[in-house]
């Protein structure tokens, strides 16, 4: 099977969020950047795949230069090739024109199958699979688990709502959205990092996969969050917070 | 401005998300504007139900091929119902459902759908969270075409503006019309089977008094049985934020959030958990929670009443400990 991958480079969960100065983005200086962890999910998924039934695993990717460094981590991991598209604008675009950057580079790849997580980390849309199978005319299920290939296509295990399951039968090729949990992620080798370097890594510019178009949907601003609670904030050493909290749980909120 | 609004059923009943959406497309328009859509094989009750509310009309969009749920079915669908309404936005309750079909319908009509909205201004101007809960971005709809718009669960109160004191007279007796979509089997590429339980839920954390739950801040499946000891000297339920289910160092069916269960003990107490969207859905309708997180500006604190900013390592076993002597 023939298997492409799209994945995001997203902020590093742990990274400090400053607002840059135009008020429209995060300041991207000195922080810290990794693979946008739904993504990492379906890598493994499509991994796995060509483990059991053989095939090749590539992975696709948008954004700057800086991108190249999950891009080989993938590699590391064991993806056998990648395509980077090269560009910079990518916040600025909406769904659409993100996932029309990533179609317009594994359309003529003619992969058996599309995995991607199913929402990144950063602006968190979930959207970017359900169009890319829009627009290459794909069948597609969203929030999987686990892939099964059959004689016919596909069956996948997708997730619903309050812990609720369902099967689901689809025939190849497809696209499909992978949840987070339903494999062990791996973790790249010493060689896995030594044959990544060897390992062909294409770009691509939007410019030439003609992937442009105005937005209908513009990030006019970004700020932090109202609080919808005023929070009483404990001070003090471990201790001192700890005796304090207690206190305020007993007399005040009457949950002791 | 006309709205369409599509309504999420559940069990033959709408769901409560739907109602939701409702009030989030009162803002947008009229209740005369707003067109509701009920979708699926037989929808007789449904739009019943629907029309019962402050509504312009209602439109039952029925086909034998909209029985069960398919992502070809319903964008197929709706696609020439809005066609045909021509709605100046169309808008959804941000469900997996939706989610599964809305971006790929949005896309048809060369539009990108402003998902998870959890406010809507003078515009209108949208607002959804970024960077898991720690920016919210403002969205605007840009050129022509109809705006897509899904709204987050428990963003906008139902009660208070579709059963409020300013309903219009004519509430409760909206029109009905019915929509025949031309649908073909072969259209139809995806074979749903019926929804199953996961795993035999031993634990109904729905019913729990006090819940003690834990996220990625405890590092280590090693170090969990620093907040199990914290949860016994509470006589509470030990819960997680989905991650740590993930990995596997907590059974499934601890997992509050979107994708596990729903809470709302009288005490919720997060332990190091920084508070993504979903988890928080689950878990905000607690009668007091309490957060213990490193990252003062994590978005837990958004929803917390109280809160300790520090190492979790040291925090929870002072707590355990002043647990213990408030008991004795």
């Amino acid at each position: 099977m023939k298997i492409v991958v799209a994945i995001k480079q997203v902020l590093e969960r742990d990274a400090p969020v400053r607002i840059a100065p135009s008020g429209k983005w995060i300041d991207e200086s000195d922080v810290q950047w990794a693979m946008n962890e739904p993504d990492a999910y379906a890598l493994e998924e499509a991994l796995l795949l060509k483990e059991q039934a053989g095939g090749e695993v590539i992975v696709v990717s948008a954004g700057p230069e800086r991108v190249g460094s999950t891009i080989r981590e993938a590699l590391a991991k064991g993806a056998d090739r990648a395509i980077h598209i090269l560009c910079d604008d990518l916040n600025g675009r909406d769904a659409l024109g993100a996932a029309s950057l990533l179609a317009a580079a594994i359309k003529p790849e003619n992969p058996d199958l599309v995995l991607t997580g199913l929402q990144s980390e950063d602006v968190g849309l979930g959207q970017t699979g359900v169009i890319v199978a829009e627009l290459l005319g794909l069948p597609h299920a969203t929030m999987i688990l686990h892939v099964e290939k059959t004689d016919s296509g596909l069956k996948v295990k997708r997730e619903l709502e309050e812990g609720w399951f369902q099967s689901i039968e689809l025939p190849t090729p497809a696209v499909l959205t992978v949840q987070s949990g339903g494999n062990k992620l791996r973790y790249a080798t010493l060689m896995g990092i030594k044959r990544a370097k060897t390992k062909e890594l294409r770009t691509v510019s939007a410019a030439e996969l003609g992937a442009e178009g105005a937005p209908s949907v513009v990030l006019e601003q970004i700020a932090a969050p109202k609080k919808q609670k005023s929070t009483q904030i404990l001070s003090g050493s471990a201790k001192e917070a700890a005796a304090a909290l207690v206190e305020k749980l007993k007399t005040e909120a009457r949950v002791l | 401005m006309s709205v369409l609004l599509v309504l999420e059923e559940s069990g033959g009943k709408i769901k409560r998300a739907s109602w939701e959406a409702l009030a989030a497309a009162q803002r947008l328009g009229p209740a005369e504007s707003i067109t509701a859509v009920v979708i699926g094989a037989q929808t007789a009750a449904l739009a019943a139900e629907a029309a019962a509310k402050p509504l312009g009309k209602v439109v039952r969009l029925e086909h034998p091929l909209l029985a069960q749920y398919t992502a070809d079915g319903f964008s197929l669908a709706l696609e020439q119902l809005i066609g045909t309404e021509k709605p100046a936005y169309v808008v959804f309750p941000h469900t997996y459902q939706i989610r599964d079909y809305a971006p790929a319908l949005a896309c048809r009509m060369g539009q990108a759908l402003i998902g998870d909205v959890v406010g809507i201004d003078d515009g209108p101007v949208f607002t959804r969270q970024l960077m898991q809960g720690r920016l919210i971005g403002s969205y605007r709809h840009a050129g022509s075409g109809p705006c897509f718009v899904s709204v987050q669960a428990g963003a906008f109160r139902p009660d208070a503006n579709v059963a409020g004191p300013d309903l219009p007279a004519d509430a409760g007796s909206a029109p009905i019309t019915t929509f025949t979509p031309a649908i073909e089997p072969a259209q139809i590429r995806s074979k749903p089977g019926e929804p199953f339980r996961g795993s035999e839920q031993t634990v109904d954390l729905g019913s729990a008094q006090r819940i003690v739950s834990v996220g990625r801040g405890i590092k280590e499946a090693q170090n969990l049985p620093l907040v199990r000891e914290l949860a016994t000297a509470l006589g509470a339920e030990l819960a997680a934020s989905r991650p740590i289910c993930d990995n596997g160092w907590l059974p499934m069916e601890r997992q509050v959030g979107s994708s596990g269960q729903t809470v709302a003990p009288r005490l919720y107490l997060a332990v190091g958990i920084s508070g993504a969207i979903q988890h928080l859905v689950g878990m905000k309708g607690s009668q007091c929670i309490v957060a213990i997180n490193k990252d003062p500006d994590a978005p837990i604190f958004e929803v917390a009443d109280y809160g300790i900013v520090g190492d979790l390592f040291e925090v929870v076993p002072a707590l355990t400990e002043a647990v213990k002597a408030a008991k004795q």
